[in-house]
């Protein structure tokens, strides 16, 4: 009979306050020694009411609020909330107004897998440098975002039947140039770590999810993805016409945290290709129907649903014909995405969990919202 | 026995800077009482040794260079605010931290927790008695300065694992547990290498091995490439530098042991962090790359500034490695050290030790034969090199590096694909 050495588990927090999470989130972690045996979500410290501060404010008033949930992708978020409410009030929009959101779209999806990307390797330990890299051209995309709208994070650009301003004309051939170096970028991106051996020991094998799993979990996005389940909300319910463009699903192979990498890494050059058809193809006329702006949807609800970078976004309204929303509930990828988080890190040590986290691409703002 | 160097004795010439130090300690000698001046010798090699070699490449090269290298590196400027190109930056940032207040964790352990600085301090400065600067500058030319190198650059890691006992901090003593685990882990093959060194050059003097590749014209880097290659990951494992700084991780346990410092007294963990890497490579460029010696060079160029400019370049290399690779699993660093490290530092032993036999026995220890087992030495290297790639490393498995693409939306598609899956 062999004694072996008694050893006891006891409680970290991995947070608040803590480098790699990403925000003010935190994992009440359980650990024995290295190894993490129960996991405990913690969140709320952003909380600020968004969902029934909304239902104060008229329809145009509600757009800016959709920027400060998931503050890396403000985009993605105000088309799903001015999808949401044209599909209630039954409003078009021109055939312009659809390219320029899908340029809009497809350029922020790159700019937040920039950063996903980044703090991902970061996370990893790779020292901040491909994070910078990753930063170096997703100011470039902002660049075009402040040349467009006038803002770089919190663009507010998307307007109920439309965009709020066209396109200006230093902003076709910035596009273009930026959509020729892209690429490069991202063959160096994957030439710096996708045949770095340190970097696959760390991520292959950790924080493997199966496919039933992440369908129950009612995950989205590369996470999703990551597992082999082609689904995309562009390809399955297209919205603002992404039915013309040729591009393709990336799916990873067992869900490790590897497979959400270079599956993030593959829609980033699908991304180029759909703004380069976007860009060659985009028509004349105006860009916005005009909307009043005291808008009153008719009694119902509805439910818009776009794509975004981090999966499914999805707005939930409900009209009672008043000026402004009688409930209005947005569905976070992040948030969702999230709950399968105990699955993947119980069994994996402290610097797996780390890992893990990075690899779902979480925003503590849309979390909490 | 004559200096094989040009320098005179002449206390202005700058090539040996121990001129300068002699002229003073005999004129001291004259007017102070007997022996005092072994005292003052040792206290002014020390001073001396400190405040030209090691201060000023720790500023500008440990902390200024660094971050300007890894500046560039990640496409940013790095410092070039405070003074000329930012040069002061390393200034500001003592002063900086001078001025801050020493924060005490509440439940800590006040003394333990005080002592672990100066405990860190000690040590690095201890480390520079025994690295020759040049054929009579070295403060203490011991005939077992290797063992009381290694012996003294192991006492960090006491100092280490204070700091992260007295903080009261999981973080803290995760990052203690690690370090010590791992230095214990490490310090084996890093001994094992440097037998392999003391077998050729049949001494454990730092001096006497700077003469031995100086009289043969090769460096021990060439002999032995593989006892190069151990000790340089070795010693960056015991140094914390990435890819094995699980001790100091940022983005798992915070900052390590020194989570709960701050004020100067992180300052000093942080300067004399560098202060190791620093004499890890003084250490190296003595041993493994020539000393002060550089084929013939050392006649003309003064050789304190040879062995600083090799200290600087070997320096550089951990820097490099900082700013390009991610950071290993603490499990995966131990089974590296252990299932890998360990017996190839054993094969290697052994390879060099039959080589040593060979040379007594038929070559009659005859010192010009050594270049017969370089090509075997660097045949064997190539060899375990490859071994690790193909065989002994970490396989991924055969599943490609690139996502695949499907045309169409649907539900879960397996290996081996489905209809509209193309392969990139």
């Amino acid at each position: 009979m062999t004694s072996t050495i008694k050893t006891e588990p006891f409680v970290i927090n991995i947070g608040p306050q803590h480098p790699s999470t990403h925000g003010v989130f935190r994992i009440k972690a359980t650990v024995d020694g290295e190894r993490v045996i129960d996991a405990e979500m913690v969140m709320g410290y952003l909380h600020r009411s968004m969902e029934k501060l909304a239902e104060e404010r008229t329809y145009t008033q509600n757009i800016p609020f959709t920027d400060r949930t998931d503050y890396l992708s403000s985009m993605s978020n105000n088309l799903g909330y001015c999808l949401a409410v044209e599909k209630l009030a039954g409003i078009g929009v021109p055939d312009r107004g659809n390219a320029i959101r899908v340029i809009m779209a497809e350029f922020q999806r790159l700019a937040s897998h920039c950063m996903a990307v980044g703090a991902f390797t970061n996370d990893t330990g790779a020292w901040q440098t491909p994070v910078m890299w990753a930063f170096r051209e997703r100011e470039k995309i902002l660049d075009l975002f402040e040349m467009t709208c006038g803002a770089r994070l919190t663009c507010n650009y998307m307007r109920i039947g439309g965009v709020a301003f066209d396109l200006p004309k230093e902003f076709m051939p910035g596009a273009r140039k930026l959509v020729q170096s892209l690429p490069g970028f991202i063959d160096e991106m994957e030439g710096l770590l996708v045949e770095n051996e340190i970097f696959l020991v760390r991520t292959r094998k950790v924080g493997v999810l199966s496919p039933e799993m992440a369908i129950n979990a009612s995950l989205s996005g590369p996470v999703l993805r990551g597992c082999g389940v082609a689904w995309d909300i562009r390809k399955a319910d297209p919205y603002c016409g992404y039915e013309q463009y040729d591009f393709d699903i990336p799916i990873g192979y067992q869900g490790d945290s590897f497979d959400r990498f270079i599956v993030r890494l593959e829609e980033m050059r699908q991304s180029v290709r759909i703004i380069e058809q976007a860009l060659d193809a985009l028509p004349g006329g105006p860009h916005s129907t005009q909307v009043p702006l005291a808008l009153r949807p008719p009694r119902g609800e509805a439910y818009g649903r776009v794509e975004g970078p981090r999966g499914e976004l999805g707005y939930y309204i409900v009209s009672d014909e008043g000026p402004s929303p009688y409930r209005f509930h947005i569905r976070p990828p992040s948030f969702i995405n999230l709950s399968a988080l105990k699955e993947m890190t119980v069994g994996g040590s402290v610097a797996d969990a780390v890992v893990v986290l990075g690899s779902i691409d979480i925003v503590v703002g849309e979390i909490d919202r | 026995m004559p200096l094989p160097i040009l320098a005179t004795n002449n206390w202005y010439d700058f090539r040996d800077l121990s001129n300068f130090s002699r002229l003073i300690l005999e004129n001291l000698d004259k007017i102070l009482p007997h022996g005092i001046v072994y005292v003052v010798a040792v206290l002014l090699g020390f001073v001396a040794s400190f405040l030209i070699f090691v201060l000023p490449s720790q500023l500008i090269v440990g902390v200024y260079g660094e971050r300007k290298l890894i500046g560039r590196i990640q496409s940013r400027y790095g410092p070039n605010r405070v003074g000329p190109f930012g040069l002061l930056q390393p200034i500001a940032d003592a002063v900086k931290l001078m001025q801050k207040e020493s924060l005490m964790p509440l439940r800590g352990d006040v003394i333990v927790m005080n002592i672990a600085p100066l405990i860190f301090v000690a040590p690095c400065v201890l480390l520079f008695a025994v690295i020759p600067f040049g054929p009579r500058m070295i403060i203490g030319n011991i005939p077992s300065a290797l063992i009381y190198f290694i012996a003294v650059s192991g006492l960090p890691v006491l100092a280490a694992f204070m700091a992260g006992w007295g903080s009261d901090n999981k973080y803290s003593l995760f990052g203690a547990m690690r370090i010590v685990a791992m230095s214990i882990s490490y310090e084996v093959p890093l001994v094992l290498a440097l037998l392999g060194v003391v077998l050729f050059t049949g001494t454990l003097s730092l001096q006497g091995m700077v003469f031995w590749q100086r009289d043969l014209n090769i460096w021990i880097a060439f002999a032995q490439p593989l006892s190069f290659a151990i000790y340089f990951i070795a010693v960056g494992a015991e140094l914390n530098r990435t890819p094995t700084d699980i001790a100091e991780a940022e983005s798992e346990i915070v900052a390590g042991y020194l989570t709960e410092y701050s004020g100067m007294k992180w300052g000093l963990f942080y300067g004399m962090d560098i202060g190791y890497a620093l004499a890890a490579s003084a250490f190296a460029a003595t041993v493994f790359l020539g000393g002060w010696s550089f084929f013939g060079l050392d006649k003309w160029v003064p050789p304190w500034l040879i062995i600083v400019t090799k200290t600087q370049l070997f320096y550089m290399i951990f820097i490099w490695t900082r700013g390009t690779l991610p950071r290993l699993r603490v499990d995966q660093l131990m089974a590296f050290a252990w299932k890998f490290m360990l017996p190839i530092a054993i094969a290697n032993l052994f390879v060099l030790a039959t080589e040593r036999m060979m040379w007594v026995r038929a070559f009659d220890a005859d010192l010009k034969f050594v270049w017969v087992f370089v090509p075997i030495n660097l045949l064997f290297t190539a060899g375990v090199v490859f071994a690790w790639a193909r065989f002994l490393g970490y396989r991924p498995e055969n599943t490609p590096r690139k996502a695949r693409l499907v045309n169409q939306a649907g539900g879960f598609i397996p290996l081996g694909g489905a209809k509209g899956e193309t392969r990139p």
